[in-house]
């Protein structure tokens, strides 16, 4: 018999010995009148008991010593994986303090090759010229009003590209002959630089508004269409799965699984659109220069341009730079960290 | 020492008494399934006939490739077969995989509720619901958990409470602790066997029953939960036989009961598996 073999064994004895007191003892009782007689004295015995319970006993008994719950809770508690809060003073020195130091670094730089006169004045402003230059925009109140021009036509261009790359990118993601037709032309779309569109838009739309939002459209919307589509291409099957088991079919499959699971990919587009909205903007601004268009960022550098003015021109790629650098930092970033993150799919680097 | 708790085992075909009167939870009629093009098709599924009464549980059980979770697929509704019928009361039963498919843009609450909100329960009690469900599950606090906060165990009993939030009279289980460690999915076992039974108490109970369909390839795992396990022949899949396991429950896996009937499925599922590497 299988029972007397383990039971004989001292090897099982003892490894099994360990297993707490409250199975074995449970079992004790209900042993069958035989079992005590061969084993009278042994540590063994009441493991004995338990293998030889099928004999005389029922199968079930009392499993795990009727104490699931608390077995359960031990198991989550062992197993349960402690989400930790980074301190603000480490957030400061491992996030914020490196940035800082970069820019400092490069304004001594910058600084340091002015001072040593290597470039004639003209060519090369100094960090001083240049910030002389910002506070003579200052004075003169422009300084908001120029961001503001551009900004709110990048936003409001971003906006309106947000609106037409979403349904497009969903098209383009769930409809086979749209996917065909459309796809490959959205990917080569995004290859072409904006800018390449200026003329053509100048000379259909004038040398208006419109021409600059046609050109932030034809940058952006590709960007966010493609970010939305290879979102879509990466959900895991096997939540679409659940989903319909869930009865998420049609619109509800759309709205509460296949866009919730799509939205790190549709993320990182938009990321890259607003990106696209900015530069195409630029550009357009650069190139398309009008009295109806008021005073951007673009203008701004191309009036430094046409006044030879260097600090002028270095003033406006800063605030293009700045502009650029901020909308990600305050919008798209912390968007981006937070989704990722609440899905744990950020490590925190340790 | 022949177990005397168990049955003899019965032939392929023979049909198994409901427990109780009135239509079977699930009706598998002459089912077959073939994967490609007609004409060059791999048949998956060959002549599949199946019964499964109002909260019976069965196991089917299988090596690779005998299309058991083609099978479960089809019970689903997730794919059609290509010949034969599939009839299921109560509406779409629920299913459980081996991966938990909690979807991770929600917590662990949300998850349920999500299931309650597709059922069309009104928000007003869907939260209550929830925390009803969690506490079912013995997860009372994890209403508020993200999917990544919690450990393999406890995201298999979320799916779980996901899946009974559906009220279906039929759940399907693909293999759902097969990524367990052997410790919780023997806690697993022992919680889904508790489930079961308090789901089909006469008294107490407002949903009228739950079976449980439960395909897996761990021959003691069947032993352990099923009331009744079905051995599928492989590639194609085809009901090789059936056991009524009478062992009572609760039951440990360790038990000598299980063992022994264990043992004999398994040479029996060697069998089958062995057939195969002869041609």
């Amino acid at each position: 018999m299988a029972s007397t073999e383990t039971a004989g064994s001292p090897r099982a004895g003892t490894a099994d010995a360990g297993r707490g007191p409250s199975a074995g003892s449970g079992l004790r009782g209900t042993a069958p009148a035989d079992a005590p007689a061969e084993h009278t004295g042994h540590t063994e015995h009441t493991e004995h008991t338990e293998h030889s319970g099928h004999s005389g006993h029922t199968d079930g008994g009392d499993p795990a010593g009727g104490d699931l719950a608390g077995v359960e809770a031990g198991l989550d508690a062992l197993e349960a994986v402690p989400v930790r809060r980074v301190p603000l003073s480490q957030v400061l020195r491992d996030k914020v303090l490196p940035p800082v130091l970069a820019v400092v670094l490069v304004l001594a730089l910058w600084q340091g090759v002015h001072a040593a006169g290597v470039f004639p004045d003209y060519k090369f402003p100094g960090p001083g010229a240049v910030g002389d230059s910002f506070l003579d925009l200052w004075y003169r109140g422009e300084v908001f009003s120029v961001l503001w021009t551009s900004v709110s036509r990048g936003l409001l261009g971003f906006a309106a590209s947000l609106a037409i790359g979403t349904p497009l990118g969903l098209l383009v993601a769930r409809v086979r002959p749209v996917r065909a037709a459309l796809g490959p032309v959205l990917s080569g779309l995004q290859s072409l630089p904006s800018v390449a569109w200026v003329p053509a838009a100048i000379i259909w739309l004038g040398l208006d508004s419109r021409a600059m939002y046609a050109v932030i459209l034809l940058g952006a919307v590709p960007s966010i269409a493609n970010g939305l589509v290879s979102g879509v291409d990466q959900v895991p099957p096997l939540y679409l799965r659940a989903g319909r088991t869930l009865g998420a079919t049609g619109l509800a499959g759309a709205r509460h699984v296949l866009l919730p699971a799509a939205l790190p990919g549709y993320l990182a587009g938009l990321k890259q659109g607003w990106a696209f909205s900015w530069r195409s903007l630029m550009a357009a601004e650069l190139i398309a220069s009008s009295p109806d268009l008021g005073l951007g960022l673009g203008q701004l550098l191309e009036n430094g341009r046409v006044a030879s003015d260097m600090a002028r021109v270095e003033l406006a790629i800063l605030l293009i730079l700045v502009v650029g650098i901020a909308i990600d930092l305050l919008v798209f970033s912390p968007l981006e960290r937070r989704v990722l993150r609440s899905r744990g799919l950020l490590v925190t680097a340790r | 020492m022949a177990p005397t708790t168990l049955t003899a085992a019965e032939q392929d075909g023979t049909a198994v008494t409901a427990p109780s009167g009135g239509a079977p939870a699930v009706r598998i009629e002459h089912v077959h399934k073939s994967f490609g093009r007609p004409g060059a098709a791999t048949p998956v599924l060959d002549d599949i006939s199946l019964t499964v009464a109002p909260g019976e549980f069965v196991c089917l059980l299988g090596a690779s490739g005998c299309g058991k979770s083609t099978l479960l697929n089809l019970v689903a509704g997730l794919d059609r077969p290509t010949s034969g019928t599939i009839e299921v009361t109560g509406g779409r039963p629920a299913l459980m995989f081996q991966e938990h498919a909690l979807f991770p843009w929600l917590t662990a609450g949300r998850n349920v509720e999500l299931a309650l909100r597709l059922r069309g329960v009104p928000r007003a009690e869907r939260r209550g619901e929830a925390e009803r469900l969690l506490e079912l599950v013995r997860l009372k606090g994890a209403y508020g958990k993200r999917v990544h906060e919690l450990s393999g165990g406890m995201r298999q009993r979320v799916a779980m409470a996901r899946a009974l939030a559906q009220q279906s009279s039929v759940l399907l289980m693909d293999e759902p602790f097969a990524a367990l460690d052997a410790i919780t999915r023997d806690v697993l076992h022992e919680e889904l066997t508790r489930i079961w039974t308090d789901c089909n108490q006469p008294a107490g109970s407002e949903r009228g029953g739950l079976s449980v369909v439960f395909v897996t390839h761990n021959v003691r795992e069947a032993v352990r939960l099923a009331q009744r396990v079905v051995l599928l022949t492989s590639r194609p899949g085809r009901i090789a036989r059936e056991w009524r396991i009478a062992l009572p429950q609760p039951r440990r896996i360790e038990s000598a009961g299980v063992a022994g009937l264990s043992v004999e499925i398994t040479d029996e599922l060697r069998k089958e598996i062995r057939r195969h590497g002869q041609h």
